[in-house]
């Protein structure tokens, strides 16, 4: 069913975008989009096109995050905020089980399976965010049945990015700004005026059907064009990079550098960045039982390579210092990731960054690491 | 049911069959998990044990794997879990998950000879192993059971050690770290031990368990005798939680211990067990 033919760019207008919401409900999706919240923008709920940041972009930098006016009414001309999809498809707090008891000392049964199986349609997917999506599967797809129902039936929609933020580094991740795959469909956004433009292509099958039913028009050669060079363009205005020349090597070779010890020294292990990291999968389970004991519930929550109880043995943590917590983090997005999954554990998403409280900045301290004692 | 449904964090329910102290602190259970229950494991693998309410923790199996049906556990009583599954009474109810993780080498073994070093409760994990060497005695070369243990009231199975030791076809030697009055054997570290066993370097596989740094020194002296890295095995231990290698606790640089593990061969950890705080 792939032929050049169908995947032919189209264009879509505002219009043809709330079409596509629209269609996207009636096949018992729910739509989940950007939003500003509170001064940040946010994935949440979305009803229409009125729901997204018309107009609106975020300034980036170590530490610190701000929305500022557009002067046109780009409905996607911002990057990515603190929220990431994994907050749907590996939520911070589940249900694994529950069970009950009849009486005291009765055996306990378990109880069905919540059927709260939800589907998904993401809205405005950016290429980082794909790659963590793909990165998050390799981890939790195979061992993980309720990510796996979740994660089956969501629709994306990925957004290309026409703005790089000054802590992206994508580009020399190899994880964006342009989407490549794992897409159903994917815009590239035209916007000048107030009139919302995209051009759109289906990447599956389902894309593809969805697509058939909104109202388009095929995209001209000059508009094929002018969005590929507002991709190249962002590629070309990427904030910040990471060393790429053997980095898990070099960094695996430094486990003592004493830099080591001075990021310790303003890291307040508050593990912001874990929790904003799209690919951080890290969990702990909690027994719980109600006050008569007929009621069990195990639960599952997020959990951050920062807290000490992470590594807890009877006798104490593995990991006391912050220095070590530290360096695990770093390591394991950089450095052990590819040795425990095949891929890096990083997509230059830079919301480590933004969302530090002290502004440290991965990139910055994965060089300063990799080029050794003499760096 | 196709594996792909089966909810790997999903416990089943099982009773304890049989229960008995097998020194301070510390209990072997029997576990009957009913007909549905997956049967078999190899040794040195591992299972999730549910104190329902209280909590999970992982457990190794410490019974005869030629008797799969059979689910025994030896637990230590340190805190709120393991005390709460050591002190079930025989018919009550805990929660199973597992078998998990990948256990002693022995069939890569066969044609060797095989040197157990065991620390404290090290012995258990390490006793599965001993039944299957055991059971398949004619398949291995020399058989050397080396275990330390803090006071002679702390050696476990020790019923057992002494019919093991009566065996002219296994060679048992135990030491403590301190004795008071009637203790005749060994006294001082396990490492000792490895000093004065007459290992045949170049055909012998090494498996060891028990506190993490026992096991260093441990490899340390095996590694002395000559034994080749690549033929010591150590079975570590990190919080696990998932037995699955999604929760991320039990990382150790590259391994997921609970996957990849909790056996590693010793040339895949020498460089890291030198890291503090890894
Ligand atoms: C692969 C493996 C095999 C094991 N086999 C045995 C065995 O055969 N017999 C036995 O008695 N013990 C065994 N242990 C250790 C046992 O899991 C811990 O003693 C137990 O988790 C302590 O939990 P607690 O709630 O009683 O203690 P607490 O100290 O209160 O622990 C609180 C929580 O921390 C975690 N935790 C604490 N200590 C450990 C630990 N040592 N290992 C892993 N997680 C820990 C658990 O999540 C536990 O619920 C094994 C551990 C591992 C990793
Ligand atoms: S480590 Fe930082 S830059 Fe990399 S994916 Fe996570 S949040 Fe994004
Ligand atoms: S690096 Fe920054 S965000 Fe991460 S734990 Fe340290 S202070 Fe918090």
């Amino acid at each position: 069913m792939m032929s050049a033919q169908m995947d032919a760019a189209q264009v879509l207008t505002g219009a043809g975008l709330d079409a596509l919401l629209q269609v996207l409900k009636s096949r018992g999706l729910r739509t989940l989009g950007p939003k500003i919240r509170a001064g940040v923008i946010v994935y949440e709920e979305i009803a229409s096109v009125a729901d997204l940041p018309r107009g609106w972009t975020d300034e980036h930098s170590p530490g610190h995050y701000r929305l500022r006016r557009r002067d046109d009414a780009a409905l996607f001309g911002y990057t990515v905020g603190p929220h990431s999809w994994k907050q749907f498809l590996h939520p911070a707090r589940q249900c694994l089980w529950q069970a009950r008891r009849d009486g005291a000392g009765e055996q306990p049964h378990f109880e069905p399976e919540p059927s709260d199986a939800q589907h998904f349609a993401l809205i405005g997917v950016r290429a980082c965010e794909l790659r963590a999506i793909a990165i998050q599967d390799r981890v939790l797809l195979e061992a993980d049945p309720q990510y796996r129902a979740r994660r089956r039936d969501t629709f994306i929609v990925a957004v290309n990015c026409t703005v790089a933020g000054a802590t992206c580094f994508c580009a020399s991740m190899n994880a964006g700004p342009a989407v490549s795959d794992g897409f159903d469909l994917a815009l590239t956004e035209l916007t000048t005026s107030s009139e919302p433009l995209f051009v759109l292509r289906a990447g599956t099958d389902i894309g593809r059907a969805v697509l058939s039913e909104l109202p388009r028009r095929p995209a001209s050669d000059t508009e094929i064009a002018r969005a590929a060079a507002r991709v190249e363009d962002t590629a070309a205005s990427m904030g910040r990079q990471m060393p790429s020349e053997d980095l898990p090597q070099r960094l695996l070779r430094n486990l003592e550098h004493p830099r080591w010890s001075e990021v310790a020294e303003r890291c307040l292990a508050c593990g912001n960045c874990t929790m904003v990291c799209p690919t951080c999968f890290c969990t702990s389970v909690e027994d719980s039982s109600d006050l008569t004991g007929t009621q069990l519930t195990r639960t599952r929550r997020w959990d951050s390579c920062f807290s000490a109880d992470l590594t807890y043995l009877h006798g104490g943590s593995v990991r006391q210092s912050t220095r070590s917590r530290y360096r695990q983090w770093l390591t394991h997005k950089l450095a052990t990731w590819p040795q425990q999954f095949g891929t890096s554990g990083c997509v230059g998403c830079g919301r480590c960054i933004t969302w530090c409280p002290v502004g440290i900045d991965i990139t910055v301290e994965a060089s300063r690491i990799a080029a050794g004692e003499s760096g | 049911m196709d594996a792909s449904t089966i909810d790997p964090m999903r416990p089943r329910l099982a009773r304890v069959r049989s229960r008995r102290r097998d020194g301070p602190q510390v209990w072997t259970l029997e576990i009957d998990a009913g007909p549905e229950a997956r049967s078999g494991f190899s040794a040195g693998q591992f299972n999730m044990l549910s104190a329902l309410g209280v909590g999970e923790v992982p457990i190794s199996f410490s019974g005869d794997p030629t008797e799969p049906r059979r689910i025994v556990h030896t637990i230590r009583a340190v805190g709120a879990v393991s005390t709460a599954l050591a002190h079930l009474g025989v018919g009550a109810t805990l929660g199973i998950r597992g078998p998990f993780g990948v256990g002693w080498p022995l069939a890569e073994a066969v044609g060797q000879d095989v040197v157990l070093v065991a620390g404290g409760l090290g012995l258990a994990p390490l006793r599965p192993a001993v039944y299957h060497l055991l059971a398949q005695r004619s398949r291995y070369g020399q058989i050397t059971l080396l275990y330390g243990t803090r006071s002679p009231a702390e050696i476990l199975f020790r019923r057992e050690l002494n019919a093991w030791r009566r065996r002219a076809d296994l060679s048992v030697e135990v030491t403590v770290d301190h004795a008071l009055g009637a203790w005749d054997g060994h006294i001082g570290v396990v490492t000792a031990l490895i000093e004065r066993a007459h290992l045949a370097a170049r055909h012998t596989t090494a498996l060891v368990c028990g506190p993490e740094i026992m096991m260093r020194f441990a490899a340390e002296a095996l590694a002395a005798a000559l034994i080749p890295s690549e033929s010591i095995y150590l079975s570590m231990e990190r919080n696990m939680q998932c037995g699955v290698g999604l929760c991320g606790h039990c990382q150790f640089g590259g391994l997921l211990l609970c996957r990849d593990g909790p056996v590693i061969r010793y040339d895949r950890l020498r460089e890291t067990l030198r890291v503090r705080e890894l």
